[in-house]
This record gives structure tokens, C-alpha cells and sequence, in this order.
């Protein structure tokens, strides 16, 4: 699963997606998730990053990890087809 | 040392800044934002309270038209008492409804008074408009909902034949219902056809996000710039009040086609609905800039100014890119207006 390549980020967490106009806002650790996802991790990395440094187990966080990607694929801020979590 | 500005009489046409806006004030800010012209700027108008009269930081002086109605040899007298006073060096009209009557005066106009326009040709002015859209679509290679034109009311309970609500349905020159219903249909037609006349036209209904194009044309295939923009926020009267532009490559591709081929001279704006299979409908050609235009030259191209170069017969490079991700808000705003000034234009038909 990759972000599509012109998404814009700042730092804020505010999302622009240039070729709909549409935009999202996001909280910080979503800002990360999407940060970590621009960067191309796969979602075991991702949930390695976070487990580490914050209070949440591994199976809870796949689960809201999966759901976060699916809402980006559904916003169409994804790259191709890939799976949720791949 | 500064390039002297060349100083120029346009005369524009759409001054009614209001809730379903003319695209002459925002063609004015463009103008006044140009770095090669010093414009002097004319104002045609229809009605007295069209905003842009009284806006005199815009606009230097206006005279009433004819309304299109008349025809062209009464816009043509008129054109001349202006012209005699003015000097005119360019014509922009701004409207649909009056485009027929400067396409067709257009020779007249440079010939007779030296004034020149920047217009499609009358062919492809017609082809292109609603009642023929489906026709130009496949001439040029573009995706077109299923249209067709009504006359009757006879012709509306036999649509379900060709078309599934819900559909819709379109006046000759503005506005668009959308219809669920035949009896739905028939209160539309009623409508737009006593506002606009007949036919009105009813097309498949797209699925999608809409997206627009405002462009122009050299008249020889090449399109000179084009900038891509999506509503986001609309009024009730299906009026952009707010855009933003895209970053759009299919888009802009589909209009550079249609530049190549259908040799358009000068502005125009493409609506298109995107479906979420990415697939682009063209659902109409405004033959001419839209409202929104101002956005373009927010954007790094000043098309109003390059319309102006090309009409001057000047050679004009395409423009390369815009910004992305500006926006567009419009607002109200009310002017304080002397009786004088209404009294004026509403009575000697000038300001």
C-alpha cells in the first residue's frame, strides 16, 4: 500500500490530494501513520514504530491500522489497488 | 528601466457580479492585473443594476446594449455611437445569449471600425452547443452523456425508452434540473423552456465528481493555457462559490484534444464529471471564460491578458503550469450607490 506520490503533507496534519482538491485534516499519530506510509513501510514496520514508542498492543493497533488504510483507499489517497495492510 | 504599458479600449460585457455571476468582472480584475497593458476599460450592459457599472475602480465608463433579442443591426448602431466616443480597440463579450450576434458581427466590427474580438467561428460555435453536444463528442473523440432534445411535452413519456432516471434537464443556454420523474420532466421543461426557450435538453445523468476546465484557444489548434479546477462549495443555484485548482493531467489532455481539433479561437470552459472509474464525461462547452476566470490568472495564467495579445495578432507561447491547491471564495458585498448614477444609466444609458 502506498500514498499516492503528490499527496501533500504538512506538518500540521493537513492532507491535499492536487489532482480531487480535496483535502483532510489529521490527528498527529494519523499525521505519522501517513508520514511513515509516504516513505513506503509496510504495516508490520509501521506497527513496530508505534508499538514502540506508544501504550498500545500489536493486535489493536493492526485493526486501526487497517482501518485507517481502508478509509485512505476510500479517499482515494492510495496508489493502485494493494491490499490494506500489505 | 520598465516597458512602457501599451494603453488599449477594451469594451466587456457581463457586468452583473451577482448570485449566478457574468464572468466580465472577473475578465476586468485580470485585465487591470496585466503587466504589458494599461487598459481603459468599457462596460456593456443589459440592465441598470447590473453591479459593474457602478464599480468605477473596474470599470471606466458603461453604456447599455441592446439586449441580444434585437439583433444585430441594432448592437451594431449602438456599437457604433460607442465606438465614436470610445475609440474602441477590442470587444470581450462575456455571454452566451449575445455570442451569436458578435460572431456575426465580428467582420463588421474590425473592418467598418478597426475593432477586434477574439471569437470561435459561428460553425464552431454551433457544434458545440448543448443541443449538439452528443454529435461534437464523437467528432472529437470525447465521452459525452446521452442527450437528447425536447420540443414537446409528447416527447417526455416515451424517454424511459433511451434513458434511465434519474436524468438531466438543461435550458438552451443556463441552468440544469435534475429530474426523477416524467412528471418532473415536464415541470423542467416548462421552466427552462419559457426562460431559455426551446429546445431544452435532457442528458443521462453521470455519476461523479465534477470537474472544470477554463481554457484558450489560438484558432489554429494550439491550446494557449488551461487551468483545471473543482467546486467546492456550490449555491443553490448551482454556482461555484468557492473552487480549487487541480493538478489534473487526463483533464487538461482532453482539452488540449479538443483545441486540436476543433481549432476553437479563443476562451472557453469544459465541464466534466469524473467517475470513480477515472472516466471523463464532457457534459458541456461554455463557449466562452467563466466566471471563475479570475482563479486562472491567481493561478500564473492571466488568459484574459493573453486573449487580448492574441486578438492583437501577436504570437503567444502556451503557458507552462499553474499553481495548484489556490482557492477561489467569492463574497457579497454591498456598494453605496448615488440616485444620480442609477438615474443616469437608467435613463440616458450611460455611466
Amino acid at each position: 500500500m502506498k500514498l499516492k506520490k503528490n499527496i501533500a503533507l504538512s506538518d500540521t496534519g493537513f492532507v491535499f490530494d492536487p489532482s480531487t482538491g480535496n483535502s483532510f485534516t489529521v490527528n498527529p499519530i494519523g499525521l505519522e501513520i501517513i508520514g511513515y506510509l509516504k516513505e513506503g513501510r509496510n504495516a508490520e514496520e509501521i506497527k513496530r514504530e508505534i508499538t514502540a514508542r506508544y501504550e498500545t498492543d500489536g493486535p489493536g493497533f493492526e485493526k486501526d491500522l487497517a482501518d485507517f488504510v481502508n478509509m485512505l483507499q476510500k479517499l482515494k489517497l492510495t496508489d493502485g489497488n494493494g491490499k490494506a495492510t500489505d | 528601466m520598465g516597458m512602457a504599458k501599451r494603453r488599449i479600449n477594451i469594451a466587456v460585457t457581463g457586468l452583473n457580479a451577482i448570485d449566478s455571476p457574468g464572468p466580465g468582472i472577473p475578465v476586468i480584475r485580470a485585465l487591470r492585473e496585466s503587466s504589458l497593458f494599461d487598459v481603459r476599460i468599457i462596460g456593456l450592459s443589459y440592465e441598470a443594476l447590473e453591479p459593474g457599472i457602478y464599480m468605477h475602480h473596474l470599470v471606466d465608463k458603461t453604456y447599455q446594449i441592446p439586449l441580444p433579442a434585437a439583433g444585430v443591426e441594432q448592437l451594431l448602431n449602438r456599437l457604433r455611437y460607442i465606438h465614436e466616443a470610445e475609440q474602441l480597440e477590442l470587444i470581450i463579450p462575456n455571454f452566451d445569449a449575445e455570442l451569436f450576434n458578435f460572431i456575426r458581427l465580428a467582420d463588421v466590427l474590425l473592418k467598418e471600425m478597426g475593432i477586434r474580438t477574439f471569437l470561435p467561428g459561428m460553425e464552431q460555435f454551433e457544434a458545440r452547443h448543448k443541443v449538439n453536444l452528443e454529435a461534437y463528442g464523437k467528432e472529437h473523440g470525447l465521452k459525452i452523456p446521452k442527450s437528447k432534445s425536447l420540443t414537446r411535452h409528447a416527447e417526455i413519456a416515451s424517454l424511459s425508452h433511451d434513458f434511465s432516471y434519474p436524468l438531466m434537464v438543461k435550458g438552451k443556454f443556463y441552468d440544469a434540473l435534475i429530474a426523477h420523474t416524467p412528471e418532473q420532466v415536464k415541470a423542467c421543461f416548462n421552466t427552462l423552456g419559457s426562460k431559455w426557450g426551446l429546445p431544452v435538453i435532457v442528458q443521462e445523468f453521470i455519476q461523479g465528481q465534477e470537474v472544470n476546465v477554463t481554457a484558450l484557444g489560438d484558432g489554429k489548434g494550439q491550446m494557449i493555457g488551461a487551468v483545471a479546477m473543482r467546486k467546492q462549495y456550490v449555491t443553490d443555484k448551482g454556482k461555484a462559490w468557492s473552487g480549487i485548482s487541480i493538478d489534473d493531467e487526463k483533464l487538461l489532455d482532453m482539452a488540449r484534444r479538443l483545441f486540436e481539433t476543433s481549432l476553437w479561437r479563443g476562451g472557453l470552459e469544459l465541464e466534466v464529471i469524473r467517475t470513480e472509474e477515472e472516466e471523463y464525461y464532457l457534459i458541456e462547452i461554455n463557449p466562452r471564460f467563466p466566471a471563475w476566470i479570475y482563479l486562472a490568472a491567481g493561478c500564473g495564467q492571466n488568459h484574459p491578458e493573453a486573449l487580448v495579445r492574441l486578438a492583437l495578432g501577436e504570437d503567444v507561447k502556451p503557458f507552462e503550469g499553474y499553481d495548484v491547491g489556490k482557492l477561489f471564495i467569492r463574497y457579497s458585498y454591498d456598494m453605496i450607490v448615488e440616485l444620480d448614477e442609477f438615474m443616469k444609466i437608467s435613463t440616458q444609458g450611460e455611466l
